[in-house]
């Protein structure tokens, strides 16, 4: 009888083990599909992202007329401001191509050349009234459409009617190439410049400075009052039910979706307080509501990890008990606190829904003067862009994806190297 | 930006009382501390905190009522005929607050439509001077205030005076009032959302929204127009919710497990060192860029796969979102799925290998139904984060409210439709914006549920074996 049951588990064991590593394999895939995952998101976005960071130029030989640019010759900045500069640029293109003369060839010549241009005409005159009536070379931008062509993503050999460029325009490009004229830079416009309808001229300076207002007001807010939450429930707070009360609701608060914040932020600050849509200093408060409960979770876990003999020591020389805490336990938990500080600004910087609430998603050509003036931030303006129907607003989404992980790395990084760095073991 | 200047102002002064009684306290006893009865200091915070708080408090409080009260008095200014239509009767609240922003519109300067009638630009100067004369009363107010305050503070220094504990008992009604920020937040969101839902309930009966088969929330702008009614049945959000939400966890509740059983049991310590971490960052990423991600990659990958199958695939198919929301959730799976796999005691691993059982046999036969209870508490949670998920479904799922539980079709969901419903020109008294107040009603409640579920499974868990 036993020699028998032996015999079964034996004859069993081979595919026990055979279960065995097909399990461990399981396991093993689920992490390789799951860091598949992964790297395909950063392949696709830092693939399709990486061309936004070079922009196509061509170097245009516009002739400033005095007779267009100053007619009176005085130099007024306002005459000098508001004077036609795209006829200046329409003129040196259609000397280049004598022989394009129809009215609609013309128009289709024009379409190379951005409307940056004529910003890039202005400036240089408004920087330098003397080039008026010289002739000099300019550094302009070519139209999203082109920049697009010239980096090889417009398949050339599809049919016409499929592509937004035509074969004429294609060739008239060639041409432009052949001369010279036309070069690959680094693309500067995309960090000094603000959202655009125009791919070639939009940049992501106004979301950045954004969301700059909008942290220092989420940090001014939400570092003070978490840090002081978390020392009453962890240093004061009697056990009672309004502790009881206080601890269950940061939990939940911490679980509550983003969007249900945005919603508050809609009803209590814009419609009750009557605050400014679209503004930083709301889109502060509202985030600053949402990150509490990670800073307050986290400098909870601070204070708790200082040991109780610095406490019992401090108070037996004599000190009150606020002096206890901030001479000896808060600079010991100071770490922790702003690793916890610094994640959830992480999460701030990335939040999207509750701004939207707050109607942060307006077209804003500016970069913002101040908390309270209207902009948008960072992971808005990517929406904004991925929402666009122009195709160069692909890479340029991906870019500002790629800009946005970078601060994102950047802080959390800072997070890592602050904990180890303050790291004690007691 | 001027109440700005008044803060530091105030701030200054504040510093100011500081200096002030730090140097009577000391002045008091002849420059011998050792005879006051707290540090010197804390007489100096004692002033200042007289002088700062109260006045600080007071210019919160001016500065968020006063937008208000400005309004009442400029509409209770302007002539009784600006309050009336054409036709005599009184003006709808729309027009109103149309007028009012022309007024304010006038009142900084600004181009507005409406400058050209008298009563507006009348009305703006009357503004204009109302929150002149408002700011310059608050100013003078605070700084009063601050300043009676900080005297009253001064004079009562004595060298029996405890003003250490004063300072001290200050501070703690500081951080008592921090802590219930909490409190005021969850009353904040509960109060707003159920105040803006009994408003639109009033439009459109509760059993209609709850248990309605059609969504077209667009009103339209005449009565005779076709759908001008507006369906508020909000039945094919839920199912297109549930969908979206079940393909997220049919992805994540696999791969997030078996990875955290791996981690947990198999992997080298190395591994796993390098493994977690990057599994972490899924759950760091931006929702944004998850929700380019299913709109860029996903979905025409899903669509084109489903083409070369002979399958009629939507663009916006419930799928992607689905995938990529799976994608966003498997870390939330797999570390709570690790935490209390690693928090099954040794010895009942060692028991089983006791007895002859192989390691996977361990794992599926003791350790899994013994964090069991664990694992699905985070699989709620998890499940409670999909459903809230917005920037994913919003840039991925459709909009049209399509009642179906087919996952190639395009399905749209309660956040979705309170994104479109509150983005873009809103008429805040329609029903049409209600509408998102009381779908997020709904959404706050599903997940405070789950997760009040959720933590009470993984507290009891935790008891048994503690």
């Amino acid at each position: 009888m036993t020699s028998n049951n032996t015999d079964l588990v034996r004859a069993g064991l081979a595919r026990r083990y055979r279960a065995e590593k097909r399990f461990r394999l399981y396991g093993l895939g689920a992490i390789l599909v799951a860091l598949a995952m992964l790297l395909t998101l950063f392949v696709t976005i830092f693939g399709s992202g990486l061309g936004a960071f070079t922009a196509t130029e061509m170097t245009l030989e516009v002739t400033l007329f005095p007779q267009d640019v100053d007619p009176e010759g005085n130099r007024d900045p306002d005459v000098l401001s508001a004077a036609n500069y795209r006829k200046l640029i329409s003129q040196a293109m259609l000397d280049l191509f004598p022989d394009v003369t129809t009215r609609q060839d013309r128009r289709a010549l024009l379409a190379i050349v951005s409307d940056g241009a004529t910003y890039e005409a202005r400036r240089r005159v408004m920087a330098d009234p003397s080039l008026i009536g010289q002739r000099i070379d300019i550094t302009v931008p070519v139209s999203s459409d082109f920049d697009l062509l010239n980096k090889g993503k417009v398949d050339e050999t599809s049919a016409e009617h499929e592509r937004r460029i035509t074969d004429k325009q294609i060739a008239w490009f060639k041409r432009l190439q052949d001369r010279g004229m036309i070069s690959t830079t680094f693309n500067k416009r995309l960090f000094t410049n603000s959202d655009s309808r125009q791919p070639e001229l939009a940049g992501i300076l106004g979301a950045v400075v954004g969301s700059m207002y909008t942290l220092l007001i989420t940090l001014a807010l939400s570092f003070p009052i978490g840090v002081a939450a978390a020392v009453y429930l962890e240093e004061y707070a009697p056990q009672n039910w309004f502790t009881d009360m206080i601890e269950v609701n940061i939990n939940n608060l911490a679980a509550v979706p983003s969007i249900v914040f945005g919603l508050l932020g809609l009803a209590v600050f814009l419609n009750v307080f009557g605050m400014p849509r679209s503004a930083p200093v709301v889109g502060g408060l509202v985030l600053t509501l949402m990150t509490l409960p990670t800073i307050i979770i986290a400098s909870r876990a601070a204070l708790k990890s200082v040991p109780p003999s610095i406490r019992e020591a401090a108070l037996g020389v004599g000190a009150s008990k606020l002096q206890m805490i901030v001479h000896h336990v808060l600079p010991l938990a100071m770490p922790g606190m702003l690793t916890g500080t610094i994640i959830g600004m992480a999460q701030a910087l990335g939040e999207t829904a509750p701004l939207l609430m707050i109607g942060m998603v307006a077209f804003i050509a500016d970069v913002p003067g101040g908390p309270l003036a209207p902009s948008t931030v960072m992971p808005v303006q990517i929406y904004l862009w991925a929402d666009s129907a122009e195709r160069a607003f692909v890479e340029r989404t991906s870019a500002a994806i790629m800009i946005l992980l970078a601060f994102l790395v950047f802080m959390n990084a800072g997070a890592v190297v602050l904990r180890k760095k303050f790291e004690r073991k007691w | 930006m001027n109440t700005l200047i008044l803060v530091l102002v105030i701030l200054a002064l504040a510093t100011l009382s500081y200096v002030v009684g730090t140097r009577r306290s000391t002045g008091l006893v002849d420059n011998k501390p050792k005879d006051l009865h707290s540090l010197p200091g804390y007489y100096g915070l004692y002033v200042a905190m007289w002088c700062g708080v109260p006045a600080l408090a007071l210019l919160a409080l001016w500065t968020a009522f006063e937008p208000t009260i400005v309004k009442h008095m400029v509409l209770a200014s302007l002539p009784a005929q600006a309050l009336l239509d054409p036709a005599g009767g009184p003006l709808s609240d729309q027009r109103i607050s149309l007028m009012m922003t022309d007024i304010a519109n006038t009142a900084s300067g600004n181009i507005s439509s409406g400058a050209s009638q008298s009563y507006i630009s009348e009305a703006a100067v009357y503004q204009r001077s109302l929150t002149d004369t408002g700011y310059w009363l608050m100013a003078a107010v605070a700084v009063a205030l601050g300043l009676g305050l900080a005297s009253l503070a001064y004079r009562r220094i004595s060298p029996k005076l405890r003003a250490r504990n004063d300072v001290e008992s200050g501070v703690k009604y500081f951080m008592i009032a921090c802590s219930t920020v909490a409190i005021l937040t969850t009353i904040g969101i509960i109060l707003s959302l159920l105040f803006e839902s009994y408003r639109f309930f009033t439009q459109v009966p509760v059993t209609d929204f709850l248990f309605g088969l059609s969504w077209s929330p667009q009103t339209a702008m005449r009565a005779d127009q076709v759908g001008s009614s507006g369906a508020f049945g909000a039945i094919p959000l839920f199912v297109g919710t549930g969908l979206i939400a079940t393909i997220a966890l049919v992805v994540a509740v696999p791969i997030g497990l078996l990875s955290a059983i791996y981690m947990s049991e198999y992997a080298a310590p190395k591994f796993r060192a390098f493994a977690k971490p990057a599994l972490e960052i899924l759950a760091g990423i931006p929702t944004v860029v998850y929700g380019f991600f299913a709109a860029l990659t996903v979905a025409p990958a899903i669509r084109g796969f489903g083409e070369t199958i002979g399958l009629d695939v939507s663009s916006e198919s419930a799928l992607a979102a689905g995938l990529v929301m799976g994608i966003m959730i498997i870390p939330f799976v797999s570390s709570l799925s690790d935490d209390v796999i690693t928090a099954v005691p040794q010895a009942m691993r060692e028991g089983s290998y006791g007895l002859g059982a192989t390691k996977s046999e361990t794992i599926r036969k003791v350790v899994f139904p013994a964090a069991l209870p664990g694992i699905v508490g985070g699989i709620l949670l998890a499940a409670s984060r999909a459903i809230g998920e917005t920037m994913i479904v919003v840039m991925a799922a459709g909009l049209a409210a399509n009642l179906t539980a087919n996952p190639f079709a395009a399905v749209t969901t309660v956040t979705v439709q309170i994104v479109t419903l509150l983005v873009g020109d809103q008429e805040f008294d329609s029903p049409k914006t209600l509408a998102a107040f009381a779908l997020g009603l709904v959404l706050f409640f599903i997940t405070l549920l789950l997760n009040v579920i959720a933590l009470r499974v993984v507290r009891k868990y935790r008891e048994q074996y503690d």
